[in-house]
């Protein structure tokens, strides 16, 4: 299998996590992967990314332009920003729910990701989803890296077994969140099964 | 067995294997999570620190270097630029058990200053360069670099880049760590200590061995060349070497070239893979390095070969390279038209923009906020340093005027002080640049009577690169309490005017204090002191209560991440927020509550 996954956030949504995740389902699925990460000065709250390559023909650790069969969106306008890597076939999958940056509460530009959501429900075959509205139902909203990674396993683009992905997250979360992450990450299933079909 | 690592941690298992003595160094990104996964691994017998910065970290590791141990020292590559007066001496006198200096490069900048090139200082040192493409060949090429440093008894440096630190791969790891034996320190004063006549013969020594070191190269096995014999060629190194292997894996007619070691260059390698060749594209980062070693190579030669890259504008002179940027360039130099897969983005809607600012709740925030109020209206400097802080530099803030190197920014005030009498001059420095390389500068302010006043941003740790200890924090690498060095008693044994301490989150108090110690003449410190908040989780929160006016001083003033607009009206991120109080303090109607748990 070669499967290119971006995923996109700002600094602080846990993208970290979902990368990770994927990776170690990759790799227990005996595949090899290569993955990348941004780390540093924009980590504060900057654009963010990590790249996650499955199959042995990935030589740059960077997904070239085009070549992302999945775009897991931690926030409406940095995939946006990341469209380019995006195949034409592609399943970007949005949380709609935007992250305001400090800019644009001071200039009062207004900016709160409808125009994005716009954008890509137009120009891109993508999964929308409020994510603050889904983790509300859960309580935190801790858990939108989870379900993001739920739907992204629902709507079958992964190319990840379940299974695989659950017996990971069970590794990888906090004994006390388990629970809740769970639920997060099944929540996430119907609505990638249900909304990628 | 093998295990997914990042490339910092390839690095480190590979020194590992390597059976490395004792490893140092100062943390700066992206070579920061070397040191630290040699913390996490088994590594019973090894001397392992964060010393205080990396002059201290290469002096450290050459004594145990000089005594037949292996010695790994690690670094950004600015980081370099303070170890250096030590290498330059250091490539002179050589060493007996292996030593490798890790500089890491950060082309971009992604988190620099700079955008130098190790390669380049390799080159000034004369002593051999090792350029990693990925973390699987860094796992390997770490230990021969300690062969090829015992072999040859010279420091060797190690450099990979941003992307190859940071990403991750999988390496055959082992918890088995066996240290190198060593027979100790052997006392020579004609091989030890540096004297301009030793200088003399070991220069010529150098040159004479490098030679040597280069045709060794010629036969090293990153060295290589792929794809067909071609009239056009590409020669590539470094993570640009996967880029461009990533374009030509479709394209097995162009030839490849790649070098792996830029210093000394493999010149018979070299010559054997450009036999044939009429025209090659140099594609490198940071600097022309290989492609200026290629214009002298084709001289020396007489070689009929036009070399391409940054010098002829075939390739950008700054910024990181990337997968598509590679193969654009080679689309270009190729003739092959365009990857008609790309999604056409020329209607895509206005992005805003996301600067990286302080963390809501930062306790820098709210110490630069006390200077600024107790300030307002005077004519101020305002010296910042390297760290989080330099964020301070970002509106509505604006309390950065200058930022030059780790240090800095104590010594400007001082220039500021004697330049300009009438003005204030402040420098802004946090504790672990403090014990970096700003101690020297306040004795300097003193001997030389300077009128400045110094805040240290104190929040016990090294946050920018990932909370490394330092020596106010007390407990260091080998899991010992050194006990805490404390920054109050150095600035009294300095002899200031005044040396106070302050909780910048209680701001009438911190105002006062600023306003205070600026009325006094001479060189006098505020201890702004607060701890991280990535370190000292809070779960106080604070909350916008009904009496607000929706005035937004809050937002307009401090700028915090954690304080945004919904519908128009001022509502705060419980998500983000920490009750650090200082919206609170800002507010004129009262209308933000909390700060409870």
């Amino acid at each position: 299998m070669n499967k290119d996954i971006l995923i996109c956030g700002v600094g602080g949504q846990g993208t970290v996590l979902a990368s990770g995740i994927i990776a170690a389902s990759a790799l227990a699925e005996g595949h090899i992967v290569h993955s990348a990460e941004t780390i540093g000065m924009a980590q504060r709250g900057g654009p963010v990314t990590s790249h996650v390559r499955i199959g042995a023909d990935a030589y740059s650790p960077l997904i070239p332009f085009g070549k992302a069969d999945l775009i897991l969106g931690f926030e409406p306008s940095e995939v946006v920003r990341n469209i380019r890597y995006l195949s034409k076939d592609g399943l970007a999958i949005v949380n709609t729910a935007a992250v305001k940056p400090v800019t644009a509460s001071l200039s009062g530009s207004g900016y709160d990701g409808t125009e994005m959501t716009a954008y890509l429900s137009s120009h891109t075959r993508c999964i929308l989803t409020d994510g603050d509205k889904e983790c509300q139902k859960l309580g935190s909203a801790k858990f939108l890296n989870i379900l993001l990674l739920g739907i992204a396993a629902g709507s079958g683009d992964l190319g990840l077994q379940k299974d695989t992905l659950v017996s990971v997250i069970e590794k990888r979360v906090p004994a006390k969140f388990l629970e809740a992450n769970m639920q997060a990450f099944l929540n996430g299933f119907e609505i990638g099964k249900t909304k990628g079909e | 067995m093998k295990e997914y690592v990042m490339g910092n941690g390839a690095i480190a298992l590979g020194a590992l294997k390597a059976g490395v003595n004792i490893a140092c160094g100062y943390p700066g990104t992206p070579s920061s999570e070397i040191i630290e996964t040699l913390a996490k691994r088994p590594h019973e017998g090894l001397h392992l620190e964060w010393s205080v910065n990396e002059k201290a970290a290469l002096e450290v590791a050459a004594a145990a270097a000089y005594s037949g141990a292996r010695a790994l020292v690690t670094m950004k590559q600015v980081g370099l630029n303070v170890a250096s007066d030590p290498l330059m001496s250091l490539a002179y006198v050589g060493v007996e058990g292996g030593m490798v200096i890790v500089s890491a490069d950060d082309p971009g900048p992604i988190s620099s200053q700079t955008e130098q090139d190790t390669r380049r200082f390799a080159d000034f040192a004369r002593i051999p360069v090792f350029d990693p493409a990925s973390p699987e060949e860094a796992f390997e090429m770490i230990q021969d670099a300690f062969a090829y440093s015992e072999k040859y008894k010279t420091p060797v440096i190690f450099r990979p880049t941003t992307r190859v630190d940071h990403g991750y791969a999988s390496v055959e790891a082992s918890d088995t760590y066996v240290p190198k034996a060593y027979d100790g320190f052997q006392k020579d004063a004609g091989r030890f200590v540096i004297f301009p006549r030793l200088s003399y013969k070991n220069h010529g020594r150098m040159e004479e061995r490098n030679v040597r070191i280069g045709e060794d190269f010629s036969s090293y096995k990153f060295n290589t060349v792929e794809g067909a014999a071609s009239e056009k060629a590409v020669l590539a190194s470094g993570i640009s070497y996967m880029y461009a292997k990533e374009f030509l894996k479709d394209h097995p007619e162009v030839k490849l070239i790649r070098v792996a070691t830029a210093y000394p260059l493999p010149e018979s390698f070299l010559l054997k893979a450009l036999d044939g060749v009429r025209e090659v594209l140099c594609i490198e980062e940071l600097s022309p390095y290989l492609e200026e070693q290629l214009l002298k190579l084709a001289g020396k030669h007489h070689l009929s070969v036009t070399v391409l890259g940054k010098l002829t504008s075939h390739v950008p002179a700054m910024g990181e390279n990337s997968a598509d940027g590679v193969a654009a360039i080679l689309r270009d130099y190729l003739n092959i038209s365009a990857d008609p897969a790309v999604n056409d983005t020329t209607d895509l809607p206005e992005l805003p923009v996301r600067p990286p600012v302080l963390c809501a709740g930062c306790p820098h925030r709210a110490s630069f906020y006390a200077v600024k109020k107790a300030m307002a209206g005077e004519k101020t400097y305002y010296c910042g340093d390297i760290g989080c802080y330099t964020l301070g530099n970002s509106m509505p803030l604006d309390m950065v005027d200058t930022c030059l190197c780790m240090g800095a920014g104590v010594t400007m005030a001082q220039g500021f002080s004697h330049i300009d009498g009438d003005g204030k001059a402040f420098a802004f420095i946090g504790d672990s640049t403090f014990f970096a390389s700003g101690i020297t500068g306040v004795v300097n302010a003193v001997f030389n009577e300077a009128d400045i006043t110094i805040c240290i941003l104190d929040n016990s740790t090294t946050a920018m690169t990932g909370h490394q200890p330092h020596p106010g924090t007390g407990i260091n690498l080998m899991g010992h309490d050194a006990g805490k060095i404390s920054i109050t008693k150095i600035l009294e044994g300095i002899g200031l005017q005044k040396v106070v301490t302050v909780d910048p989150l209680d701001l009438d108090k911190a105002i006062a204090t600023v306003k205070e110690c600026a009325a006094i003449k001479g060189v006098k410190a505020i201890i702004f002191k607060s701890p991280c908040i990535a370190i000292e989780k809070s779960k106080k929160k604070c909350t916008v209560t009904e009496s607000c006016i929706n005035c937004k001083k809050c937002i307009r003033e401090t700028g915090c991440p954690a304080l945004t607009l919904a519908d128009g009206k001022v509502v705060i991120d419980a998500l983000l927020c920490t009750g650090c109080g200082l919206c609170r303090q800002v507010c004129p109607v009262n209308a933000i509550g909390g700060d409870e748990e």
